[in-house]
């Protein structure tokens, strides 16, 4: 009888503080579950909601037009254009990206000379506002006067206009993007390199393996799992990095600059299509849950946030 | 012989291509600081001018910018802190139901950034009626699912006995927080600043689309406001002062602290 007692009342002490711990682990949490709440969730269910809507400048009431709003925009030239900008941007920024922060990072990290030149001079572009960076590069591709340009005429080339031309204007984008977050990268590389031991590269060294061997098949190999994270986030600021567009070009000429949150942007603050907006909004939910997707499951078993 | 030489040839062309990275922000300063006709005539010359300087600061509100972009990103960090400090806590040191799903709920934030919700969160904007607010502007980055996986994993390496001690000692759990796990974690807080600092200084779409008045505009907006008003060409020596204006305070800091910079954004378990 007493130890039933006894036993009861440590069950109850248990419960009661579990029950504390919920409720405290809950009032840390609820300042930053409410933000979550009304700024990730809320919006994504408005987004869904909405995309199956007319909403435009015609309609004042939205009215419910189920996927039409999906059907319009598989059928639209510019959505299409758009798409395949965004893979090209992607295609040209990410390797490219990668390619020359992994070259930074080795150099940068054990430089015979000017590691603290290297280091700031790569880095130094992550820290300038996309915004900014547009304004220094719409000068150096202005025709005649900008910096290109003017190196160009050294070898008598004639004034191309960088922006203004359908055929260029998306490798000018990629260089100015490679230059500002190649530098970015080279830290998560620069923090990977840390990792390695030193004693691989001692033996390596005992064992006259050249230089070039020791990273093909030392350094290149453990840095695997930064090269794949580093491509998630290059990956996902292929689709996220508009706002040079503003300045530089418009998204032009003739949308061969576009990309797809410049074009939501269009959409729903120029055109007030807002079904529309809400409709590329989703693809563009759509591509990052694809992105992750393809981290959680296919590339990458370590999970970085743990 | 040769694999004496190939290093250092290597080395040597990386810093050539360091010397190239740098060209942009030399010419814009060396820009910035020419008179107009100098500047555009593209010969070298000796002419320094501040008067660049002088007709940006008087044909643009850029005190004013420089205040809300102040008051922006000092808020913004000093509520991630305490919004992030608790929910790494919960996640680092206290059991709970569903622990599991709820960490999913903040990884869904990584995945799919404020950024790309620009149009639904100017919707949830104008219901709660806070557009054209600095409010407004920071609502949407108060919880940083980053900050909170940051945070979380240094509390981990926390040794329990200090928290034991402590609630020995007398402290409630929420004093351990703030006397133990704060200050303990204090590299890690610099480096989740700098991130936080750099990221909303250079913000730009989201104050954008949400502001519509001089006194809530940040600095980059401010910015591509001056730069958008001028007929591109013409004024490349002002334009190029106002950047050099809205860059500076950020590369200032960088070049203070270059080491601590690196190191923390290398350290901080950024990987």
């Amino acid at each position: 009888m007493k130890r039933i007692k006894r036993w009861r009342r440590l069950t109850s002490n248990m419960r009661a503080g579990r029950l504390k711990s919920n409720l405290f682990a809950w009032m840390l949490l609820l300042p930053s579950l409410l933000f979550l709440l009304l700024f990730t969730f809320y919006p994504i269910f408005l987004t869904l909601r909405l995309s199956l809507f007319q909403a435009d400048l015609s309609s004042p009431e939205p009215t419910f037009v189920g996927l039409g709003n999906y059907r319009t925009m598989f059928g639209d030239e510019v959505f299409r254009k758009v798409m395949s900008n965004n893979v090209w941007f992607a295609l040209g920024t990410v390797p490219a990206g990668i390619a020359l922060a992994l070259l930074m990072a080795v150099f940068a990290n054990k430089a015979l000379r000017g590691k603290g030149f290297m280091r700031a001079a790569f880095f130094y572009p992550t820290l300038i506002p996309m915004i900014a960076a547009a304004n220094i590069w719409l000068f150096i591709y202005t025709p005649e006067y900008g910096l290109m340009s003017r190196v160009f005429s050294w070898f008598g080339g004639s004034g191309i206009n960088w922006l203004g031309t359908p055929g260029l204007v998306m490798w000018a984008m990629i260089l100015m993007v490679v230059w500002k977050e190649a530098g970015y990268f080279m830290i998560f590389y620069l923090a990977g390199l840390q990792n390695i031991s030193k004693e691989l590269y001692e033996a390596a060294h005992v064992d006259g393996v050249s230089r070039f061997t020791v990273f093909r098949k030392i350094t290149f190999p453990l840095l695997m799992p930064t090269t794949l994270f580093v491509s998630i986030v290059a990956l996902t600021n292929a689709f996220k990095l508009v706002d040079h567009l503003m300045i530089m070009t418009k998204g032009g000429p003739n949308n061969a600059s576009n990309l797809l949150l410049y074009y939501i942007y269009e959409t729903a603050f120029s055109f007030w299509d807002q079904g529309m907006a809400s409709a590329l909004t989703v693809v563009m939910i759509a591509v990052l849950l694809l992105i992750a997707a393809v981290q959680f499951f296919g590339l990458d078993k370590r999970i970085h946030y743990n | 012989m040769l694999s004496k030489i190939t290093p250092k040839i290597g080395n040597l062309l990386m810093l050539a291509l360091a010397a190239v990275w740098f060209v942009p922000l030399v010419w814009m300063t060396v820009t910035a600081f020419r008179p107009r006709q100098a500047a555009l005539s593209g010969f070298f010359s000796l002419d320094f001018t501040l008067d660049n300087f002088a007709t940006v600061w008087s044909a643009a509100p850029f005190a004013t910018y420089y205040i809300n972009t102040i008051i922006i990103v000092v808020c913004v960090f000093a509520v991630q802190m305490l919004t992030a400090s608790m929910a790494a806590f919960a996640f680092a040191r206290v059991s709970f139901a569903f622990s599991g799903v709820v960490f999913l709920l903040f990884l869904v934030q990584i995945m799919i950034p404020a950024d790309v919700l620009i149009f639904p969160n100017y919707n949830v904007l104008k219901q709660l009626t806070l557009l054209d607010t600095k409010l407004g502007i920071m609502l949407p980055y108060l919880a940083s699912a980053f900050g909170i996986f940051l945070l979380r994993q240094v509390f981990k390496t926390i040794p329990g006995e200090l928290e034991e001690a402590a609630l020995i000692e007398g402290c409630n759990k929420w004093q351990v927080l703030w006397k133990i796990y704060f200050p303990l974690a204090r590299p890690t807080y610099v480096a989740f600043a700098l991130v936080s600092i750099s990221y909303q200084w250079n913000n730009f779409l989201w104050p954008l689309i949400v502001t519509n008045s001089v006194e809530n505009r940040p600095l980059t907006v401010g910015l591509s406001i001056f730069a958008q008003s001028f007929e591109i060409g013409v004024q490349w020596t002002e334009v190029s002062a106002a950047t050099l204006l809205v860059i500076t305070p950020l590369l200032l800091i960088f070049l203070v602290f270059q080491r601590q910079f690196i190191d923390s954004f290398m350290h901080s378990g950024i990987k």
